[in-house]
């Protein structure tokens, strides 16, 4: 209404007309006193008085506002004044103030809940369910449901069977809101025997035909969830199913986003229970005007819907779908069509053909997705519709996204001994392996080799042309990985490699993206609310400290972590309440480690020093053991490359020989070799590195690779000022010339004594290479923690981030969040404190730092989680770096979350150079 | 709300879903025309309940200041805090009912001196009360009521004729204008409460006979009827609140008499032409008339130019909606009528297909598709002894078309 402007400079000639006469300029004071009573406390005492005698006026409105006002004002010193008229408004004559003063209660405990408790509202509160006044008892139930929330263990909603009647009793009279309320919080009782939750269902029932949707959903939740309690052969159970289909249809005749909202839940009761709307799968068909989220999610329970009996049905309107305009509903149709044959055996013939008609439509996308389904169809149905594979051979052109590409790959690879010109095809493909995605890469590498694997003869040419384009040069590790593993194994044993590429595929399964059953039974719990909009846990979207409640509140609640990855929970969620976890946890890392490194070799010293790390304390170990993952593992794959040109065919032995030694490995934590300046760019000249600390000095390691045609020869490096003053220690030095694709590793020693300049980003470091040809400029940004000194630590608190010069000055405990604060110094002596925030469960860290500081932290997280196992391990790297995201460590999912007040991490703060 | 601002609002693509989580705070939006509405929560709440509020929120201030604008908004800035502060508390709805909310809230503001404490006392009584939809002592000189039964016939339709799928949805629209707090009972020809009675009473079940009942899907009531008392016994009774409300709502889709058949052909000749003949053939009683007919006939999107003939109305070609729009103001049941149509296509070298989008069909008629029938409405006032006898009622029934489609 001020737009915007600050106004609470007025605030006492407002509070003067509060005790006006006019309700209409009271509420708006009221409003004014709401919004600025936090900016000034003190005045708003002044306030203070009026309300307590508007708490007496004769007019039960003006009583009620007065009391309903004072509670949205969050300031100390005034709920203290408020619980006296609040005690007098509970036990108000009218009604009206009655109920507001209920929901009063909630908002106070929101502000205070001590003082709730110590004045004994919530008693009050419990007599009310009581109360005469049905709309009383509807807020009253809405308020204890809100406070009990927040205090899982006190059992302030203990429904007994009386309890329950009176609810029930209630529920018929009250407003359409109210029955929510009350609704909702049945769900949250369990019937002691199935004859109490018969007669519930049974009082419940009429409000299916309620016209509020919120009030049916709500319904359906309570009916859903005490089913589970009645025996399957009792006629009610059967009825009652029979009750439950026509109001969930008729909630798709309502508003889009309620349809939505609906159509959400559908998805849920679908799996949980399909004999419900088995018989109405008609109602799902999408409308044309259909917004296009309706139309997505009708589509999904079509697919969950179809059976033998109406997939023809089914298959006739999907047909139609993947005509229309919209791009990403006709993919999901072809897609749904694809899924129908994996499900409905009896269909796949049909839907085999009623992909290959799209596939006549020669329209692109159509065509594309039509051949990524299919191959999933011959996955699931090998060696039966391979007729259809001279259509698709057709389309190979007109593909152009990767998925599809690796899926036709795929097709030619697996049936290479029944498509004549196999080899050709790949070859084609093959003309233009750099420019390819990866995933389309891998999938040519492993067509060829299978290819190969068939017809040996004609091949040898074309499947050494891609293990060296597949292992020389590529920058992709998981690629070059697979090349070795292939190459090796074609050496040493050819029947074994043909024994391991073209071994039996399982077959794959029915529904791949089925929801978990606990998770799916959770949601059931919270059906109509958000969370079954999300399909997900609360606990993944509330803010954490609510999230821990939840998980004890439904009976059938099973711990959300685990839900998705459930190797990663036990690491994210002891953190810091059972400190003598650890060092089991430390265990499974190790055991991770060690099953995903595969031989034994390299297990045991890994395993024992994580223990180790785990149990040197508490959360420090936990965080860790973590970061000692990366670790270890860093150094090997920044290794890999420097391997590469002197060992080629040494393949997997040797990789993992190296790996055993990295246990002993020391030092701090090193980025993997980026390139810097692309051959593109310096006339032939690539130069890759990175930054590394040990024992006290810091060094680049460089990479030069010469790719053009001529000798390179008189080298020598320059670093523009920048703001720690880094500079090359000593000469560049190649000693031979550089002959045309050859490559040198040099490492450059370094030190702080250059000039300082301040760069932005703070890390920026621009460097001058000159050669014989031209001089070349770059810029790349350097990791912080080179600039740790080890000197840096404040307290003679151990910890393993020492390893890259971090140390843990404190830790403590607050409000069930672990608070970890670390120190660190750079070389030019800036001191950095950060605060690290951990709430148990909650799978994201606050990093805040204190003014004026430096981003550090930020700096380091990232690069702490580079994606650095996946070079050597490709299976272990994915369930680690899984480990990792979980943690918000990883670079999938940065969730590094910085606190309101502090300044954003990721942009410089102005800092101060004591130089 | 900068943040949903940026990413919902001014987001370029479509919106895709009507609930969206940035930083873990969730929003939910409505748009009406071009105001958004939205709500905010960090927590785990009822989703369909704050859609549901939205709604109301919405009807609520068509019902004060007419049209959702944002001048009106703008205009009534202070009403539309006094309303939110009434109807929701702590993120609580409380009351929603316009009825209710307009006897205390009013437009004029309140002196609140000038009431007595009986009608304070009267207030808030109501608004917590049992019957919160109604206030006391109305009195009209003439009784009356209207009743309109108000049904739209979906259908979707294969080119060959075969139903695709096919449902009534029905409203009864109540205005009634009572005095004091009558009780109604309403009855209708449906058919499990028909086979209840006819059990009681072999005689009337042969008198009924002729009637046909129909079967309800499934039907939803305003707040005020009593959903106990149907459960049991099927019988709708409720005070009805004063004025127009919503009594019920209700689907079927067994034994609907579609009112019309729409019969496709087209033909393409050629690469550059298409023939397009469509019949209507209309199906009910003959001496009733059916209005506004409007048959959409998509044509493609290279459309160049269009012939239309037709035999009855007027037919139209519009370019800017990509469709011929054939009009008939009346049509008598039984009856036929045709056009036929041209279409010149601009040769393209687009491979992608057109859609082929269905055609779809609007239109009203005088009677129920569903064969829905009112048997009943009884008045019962206990206090101010008028019968049953005293109140003028009126029924109508209203088909209209609902997405009504055929596709070719």
């Amino acid at each position: 209404m001020t737009v915007g402007k600050d106004v609470s400079a007025l605030f006492p000639d407002v509070v003067n007309c509060m005790q006006t006469d006019n309700l209409e300029l009271k509420k708006l004071v009221y409003l004014y006193l709401m919004n600025y009573a936090k900016s000034q406390p003190d005045m708003a005492i002044m306030a203070v008085n009026t309300f307590v005698k508007d708490c007496e006026d004769p007019n039960p409105l003006i009583r009620a506002l007065a009391v309903r006002t004072m509670g949205c004002i969050r300031v100390d010193k005034i709920t203290e004044y408020l619980c006296e008229p609040l005690r007098k408004c509970l036990k108000d004559e009218d009604p009206y103030v009655r109920k507001t003063a209920a929901v009063c209660v909630a908002k106070l405990h929101d502000i205070n809940a001590q003082l709730v408790e110590d004045q004994g509202f919530l008693d009050t509160l419990k007599d009310l369910i009581s109360d005469s006044n049905p709309m009383v008892v509807a807020n009253a139930v809405a308020a204890l449901s809100e406070i009990a929330e927040s205090h899982p263990s006190s059992n302030l909603l203990d429904l007994n069977p009386q309890s329950i009647n009176k609810l029930l009793t209630a529920l018929n009279e009250c407003t359409e809101w109210g029955q929510i309320f009350i609704l909702d919080c049945l769900a949250n009782y369990t019937p002691k025997d199935d004859r109490e939750a018969q007669s519930i269902c049974e009082r419940v029932t009429p409000r299916l035909s309620h016209a509020n949707s919120a009030v049916v959903l709500s319904a359906v939740k309570v009916l859903m969830k005490f089913m589970e309690m009645l025996s399957k052969d009792l006629d009610y159970y059967g009825t009652l199913l029979k009750k439950l289909a026509p109001p969930l249809v008729t909630l798709l005749s309502a508003e889009p986003e309620l349809q939505y909202v609906a159509l959400r839940n559908i998805n849920l009761i679908v799996q949980k229970r399909p004999e419900i709307l088995k018989h109405e799968m008609k109602v799902f068909f999408v409308k044309y005007n259909d917004p296009i989220y309706v139309k997505l999610e009708k589509l999904d329970i079509m697919i969950r819907l179809a059976s033998q009996a109406n997939i023809a049905q089914v298959l006739a309107e999907l047909k139609e779908y993947a005509t229309e305009v919209d791009v990403d509903f006709v993919r999901k149709a072809v897609r749904a069509i694809g899924r129908c044959a994996i499900k409905v055996e009896q269909s796949a013939e049909r839907c085999v053909s009623t992909l290959l008609d799209l596939i006549q439509t020669k329209v692109n996308y159509v065509v594309q997705e039509a051949i990524v389904v299919i191959k999933d169809i011959f996955r699931k149905y090998p060696n039966k519709y391979e007729s259809v594979i001279a259509t698709l051979c057709e389309n190979l052109d007109s593909l152009d996204e990767p998925e599809a590409r690796a899926a036709m790959i795929w097709i030619v690879g697996e049936y290479a001994e029944r498509i004549d010109n196999a080899d050709e095809l790949l070859e084609s493909f093959l003309e233009g392996f750099h420019d390819e995605s990866t995933q389309v890469q891998l999938q040519l590498l492993t067509a060829i080799v299978k290819l190969f694997l068939k017809k040996p003869t004609e091949t040898q040419e074309l499947v050494q042309q891609v293990l060296s384009l597949a292992t020389q040069d590529s920058d992709n590790p998981d690629l070059r990985d697979r090349g070795y593993i292939y190459w090796r194994l074609l050496s040493t044993d050819p029947v074994a490699a043909k024994e391991v590429v073209l071994a039996e595929k399982p077959l794959i399964s029915e529904e791949t993206d089925l929801i978990e059953p606990t998770l799916l039974d959770e949601l059931i719990c919270y059906i109509g609310t958000l969370a079954s909009v999300y399909h997900k846990p609360p606990s993944a979207f509330v803010e954490g400290g609510r999230g821990v409640v939840h998980k004890s509140l439904p009976p059938r609640t099973a711990s959300s972590e685990s839900t998705e990855s459930p190797e990663t929970a036990p690491a994210g969620a002891p953190s810091g309440e059972q400190p003598d976890v650890i060092p089991t946890q430390g265990d499974l890392l190790g055991d991770l480690l060690n099953l995903d490194l595969g031989p034994p070799v390299s297990g045991p010293p890994l395993a024992t020093t994580s223990v180790q790390m785990g149990a040197v304390d508490l959360l420090g170990g936990g965080l860790d053991s973590l970061i000692g993952g990366p670790n270890f593992v860093a150094p090997p794959a920044a290794a890999v490359p420097a391997n590469l040109g002197a060992s080629m065919g040494s393949g997997l032995s040797d990789l993992f020989d190296l790996t055993s030694g990295v246990g002993t490995l020391s030092g701090s934590y090193v980025v993997p070799k980026a390139v810097w300046l692309p051959a593109m760019k310096a006339k032939g000249l690539e130069i890759s590195g990175t930054f590394t600390r040990q024992v006290g000095s810091i060094s680049m390691d460089l990479q030069l690779t010469n790719k053009a045609l001529q000798v390179m020869t008189d080298f020598a490096i320059q670093f523009n000022r920048n703001s720690f003053g880094l500079a090359p220690a000593a000469p560049l030095q190649v000693h031979a010339p550089l002959s045309p694709n050859q490559t040198v590793e040099i490492s450059l020693p370094l030190n702080t004594v250059g000039s300082v300049m301040k760069m932005e980003p703070l890390n920026n470091l621009q460097v001058a290479v000159k050669n014989n040809i031209d001089v070349f400029y770059f810029s790349t940004l350097y990791p912080l923690h080179i600039l740790f000194v080890e000197d840096g630590k404040m307290e003679a608190v151990s910890s393993r981030l020492q390893g890259s010069n971090i140390f843990t000055v404190a830790k403590r405990n607050v409000e069930a969040q672990d608070m970890l604060y670390q120190s660190l110094k750079l070389t030019n002596g800036i001191w950095v404190l950060a605060e690290l925030r951990i709430q148990p469960g909650n799978p994201s860290f606050t990093v805040r730092l204190p003014a004026p500081a430096l981003p550090a932290l930020g700096c380091l997280l990232p690069c702490a989680g580079q994606p650095l196992l996946p070079s050597l391990l490709p299976r272990a790297g994915v369930s680690l770096m899984g480990a990792l995201a979980q943690l918000g460590w990883g670079p999938s999912e940065p969730d590094v979350n910085e606190h309101q007040n502090s300044e954003p991490s990721f942009q410089l703060s102005p800092i101060r150079l004591p130089r | 709300v900068d943040a949903f601002r940026v990413n919902v609002i001014h987001a370029r693509q479509q919106v895709r879903s009507p609930v969206t989580n940035i930083a873990r705070t969730s929003f939910f939006h409505v748009k009406r025309s071009n105001i958004w509405l939205a709500a905010v929560t960090k927590q785990n709440v009822n989703a369909a309940m704050v859609f549901e509020f939205l709604y109301k929120m919405c009807d609520v201030m068509t019902a004060y200041f007419g049209k959702i604008s944002e001048e009106n908004i703008k205009n009534n800035f202070v009403l539309i805090y006094e309303l939110l502060d009434e109807i929701l508390d702590f993120g609580y709805p409380q009351n929603s009912e316009t009825g209710a909310l307009k006897t205390f809230i009013t437009q004029q503001g309140i002196k609140s001196q000038h009431q007595t404490k009986e009608e304070q006392s009267q207030i808030t009584s109501q608004v917590t009360g049992q019957i919160g939809w109604r206030r006391e002592g109305i009195k009209y000189r003439r009784n009356e009521l209207f009743l309109d039964v108000l049904e739209s016939v979906n259908l979707l339709m294969s080119p060959q004729g075969q139903v695709l799928s096919a449902h009534v949805s029905g409203r009864v629209v109540m205005k009634s204008y009572l005095s004091g707090m009558p009780e109604c009972k309403f009855g209708m020809n449906d058919k499990i409460v028909i086979e209840k009675q006819g059990k009681g009473t072999a005689d009337e079940t042969g008198k009924r006979s002729g009637k046909q009942s129909i079967a309800i899907d499934d039907c939803t009531f305003h707040q005020c009827v009593r959903l106990s008392k149907f459960d049991s016994e099927r019988s709708i009774s409720f005070i009805p609140p004063d004025g127009e409300f919503e009594l019920m709502r209700y689907r079927t889709t067994k034994d609907i008499i579609l009112p019309f058949r729409v019969i496709p052909l087209v033909r393409e000749v050629g690469r550059t032409k298409l023939e397009v003949k469509v019949v209507i053939k209309s199906n009910f009683k003959p001496s009733l008339l059916a209005q506004k007919i409007e048959v959409r006939i998509p044509t493609p999107l290279n459309t160049s130019g269009v012939q239309v003939i037709c035999m009855k109305g007027k037919a139209k070609y519009k370019a800017s909606e990509n469709a011929i729009v054939w009009k008939i103001k009346r049509m008598a049941g039984m009856k036929e009528s045709q056009i036929s149509a041209e279409i010149e296509l601009l040769p393209t070298n687009d491979k992608k297909k057109w859609a082929r989008p269905p055609i779809s069909m609007n239109f009203e008629v005088p009677f129920a598709p569903s064969g829905l029938k009112v048997r009943y409405l009884k008045v019962f006032e206990p206090k101010l002894n008028y019968s049953d006898h005293d109140v003028i009622k009126w029924v109508r029934y209203i088909g209209r078309s609902g997405i009504y489609e055929t596709r070719c």
